[in-house]
């Protein structure tokens, strides 16, 4: 049953011209969008902080004294938002043997000639490790952050401690930072995919072409809208 | 001269003097990539703290609550010498009271560190200060917080290598020794030195407090110190408040002070390293995106696809029927 555990509550195909698949729920957008919110915003603040010539973001919170306490709170939000939205998605995102097959053929993939690939799940590949990267790095950002959060937990660690706390959170943030610009392009760059975050469906087309054993167990499991 | 030190136990003159220690005079200056040179180069200045003089009479944390005007509160019995039991906001130096058996003679030695910020050539704080001009350097070498600037994020107290730096939940900001950089300007010395009874404490410039540390080293080894010295530690390129200790050799004796501080490694590898290698990374990363985007093809969903999808769904079981 590896295959049927990407099919997830609330995707379902409902037929038509085209065939419209829902991909997200209503929830897990609105979950998605917070994530993303609180990540740009964490981005922004946190860059500030990080280099002089980025300073001049500390404008945006209102100063620099409003960036340094907001910083830690939005990363709260960050982490409840994001593990929800983990819960909801890790079982999908399992790498599967496939995935490696696919993997080695990644230049057909960018070239556009998805037939020559193996047909995938809900996820491909460069999908799951953007999903694994988010979840490891966010553990080491919440915890290497609550360390450093001199308001509620200075005395909690030792000076040493708290410097390497903070060298481990300015490196995470920066490869945060760089999976985040792979998720967005990649959302851009596979037209048709902003959809499923925004109305929450994608195109009969769209899942054929990326996700086809996705769409093709949907089908098979009945998981077709009678309605239409 | 009003900006040439003089030492700490001359009084002050009748007539008002104007500060002579301004934005100009600034050697270093927090996360501030193009600051420029100081107009003129001060005299260096430095304290000197010869801890065999120090009789632990905390006069100095007086006159220090009393010039900055603090309010450290009524302090609290920890069971030690020390009050307050640590540096604080409202405390910004301490005397630190050791017991220490010398192990050659047998004898208890009561050793009496007056701490405080050591005004670095090299500050730690300063390195790892995000915001601009809320930690400055003059080139007399004192070493000064500006509150205005300060953001609270308590980066300073990674950076410093003696643990100087306080957090103020107060107004969420950084306090520690200014080395009086306000009656420096007009010519003075720290309050602390004023205030010492026996001169333990002596403030002028780096060159006169060196040459005096000399004298009182020599007077220490021929009353058989023969490992009093000067601490004024290379690895952080020397500093401005200096002590003479009668066992130079193990500063750690004195209350933990540092032996051979420095800056951490792990916090240069992340103001250096890191910092420029991660700017660089995220800069190609968003680079490379856009580059792709404008060369590339992009990846679109094809009418064939949909006729496909439309195919698939037509031959599928409806629902519940192929469950």
């Amino acid at each position: 049953m590896a295959s049927s555990s990407d099919i997830q509550r609330g995707d379902a195909i409902h037929p038509g011209d085209p065939v419209i698949v829902s991909r997200y729920t209503t929830p897990k957008r609105i979950n998605h969008w917070i994530t993303a919110t609180s990540l740009i915003l964490l981005a922004l603040s946190g860059l500030a902080l990080f280099h002089p010539s980025l300073f001049f973001l500390t404008g945006l919170f209102g100063g620099g004294q409003n960036t340094r306490w907001i910083h830690p709170w939005i990363g709260v939000v960050l982490f409840v938002s994001f593990y929800i939205f983990f819960f909801q998605l890790w079982r999908a995102n399992i790498p599967r043997k496939v995935d490696f097959v696919w993997a080695a053929h990644a230049k057909d993939f960018l070239a556009g000639n998805e037939d020559k690939l193996p047909e995938l799940g809900k996820y491909n590949l460069g999908q799951k490790v953007v999903f694994w990267a988010m979840a490891a790095l966010i553990v080491v950002s919440i915890v290497t952050g609550v360390i450093m959060w001199d308001q509620y937990f200075a005395t909690a660690t030792a000076i040493p401690t708290k410097r390497i706390a903070i060298l481990i959170h300015s490196i995470a943030a920066v490869l945060m930072i760089c999976v985040f610009i792979v998720h967005v392009y990649a959302a851009i760059w596979a037209r048709g995919t902003l959809r499923a975050m925004t109305r929450g469906t994608v195109t009969g087309g769209w899942a054929w072409k990326h996700h086809r054993k996705w769409l093709r167990d949907l089908a098979g499991h009945g998981r077709i809208d009678p309605a239409e | 001269m009003s900006n040439s030190p003089i030492t700490a136990v001359s009084n002050p003159p009748v007539q008002p003097v104007s500060a002579d220690l301004g934005p100009r005079d600034l050697k270093r200056r927090s996360a501030t990539l193009d600051l420029p040179p100081p107009e003129r180069q001060l005299t260096e200045v430095a304290k000197l703290i010869d801890v065999s003089k120090c009789i632990g009479c905390k006069a100095c944390q007086s006159a220090c609550v009393e010039w900055n005007d603090t309010d450290p509160g009524v302090g609290e019995n920890v069971g030690v010498y020390e009050n307050p039991g640590d540096l604080n906001p409202n405390m910004f130096t301490l005397m630190r009271f050791s017991e220490w058996v010398n192990p050659e003679t047998d004898d208890l030695e009561w050793l009496i560190r007056k701490d405080g910020c050591m005004h670095c050539e090299d500050p730690g704080c300063l390195k790892a200060c995000p915001s601009p001009g809320a930690i400055v350097q003059y080139s007399n070498g004192i070493v000064d917080f500006i509150h205005e600037n300060c953001i609270g994020c308590g980066y300073c107290i990674k950076g410093c290598p003696f643990n100087i730096p306080r957090l103020s939940k107060a107004d969420h900001t950084v306090y520690k020794c200014t080395l009086c950089s306000d009656r420096v300007a007009v010519g003075q010395g720290p309050a602390c030195a004023k205030a010492c009874p026996t001169q333990a404490i002596v403030f002028g410039s780096k060159e006169d407090m060196k040459a005096h540390a000399e004298e009182r080293i020599e007077d220490l080894k021929s009353r058989g110190y023969e490992n009093a010295g000067l601490y004024d530690p290379a690895g952080v390129g020397g500093t401005h408040v200096m002590y003479v200790l009668h066992h130079a050799d193990k500063p750690h004796i004195y209350s933990d002070l540092p032996d051979r501080p420095e800056i951490s490694p792990v916090v240069e590898t992340w103001k250096g390293a890191v910092k420029y290698v991660g700017l660089a990374a995220m800069g190609i990363m968003a680079a490379g995106a856009a580059l792709h985007g404008l060369i590339a093809k992009p990846s679109t969903v094809k009418r064939e696809d949909e006729e496909h999808a439309e195919a698939l769904v037509e031959e599928a079981p409806k629902n519940g029927e192929g469950v």
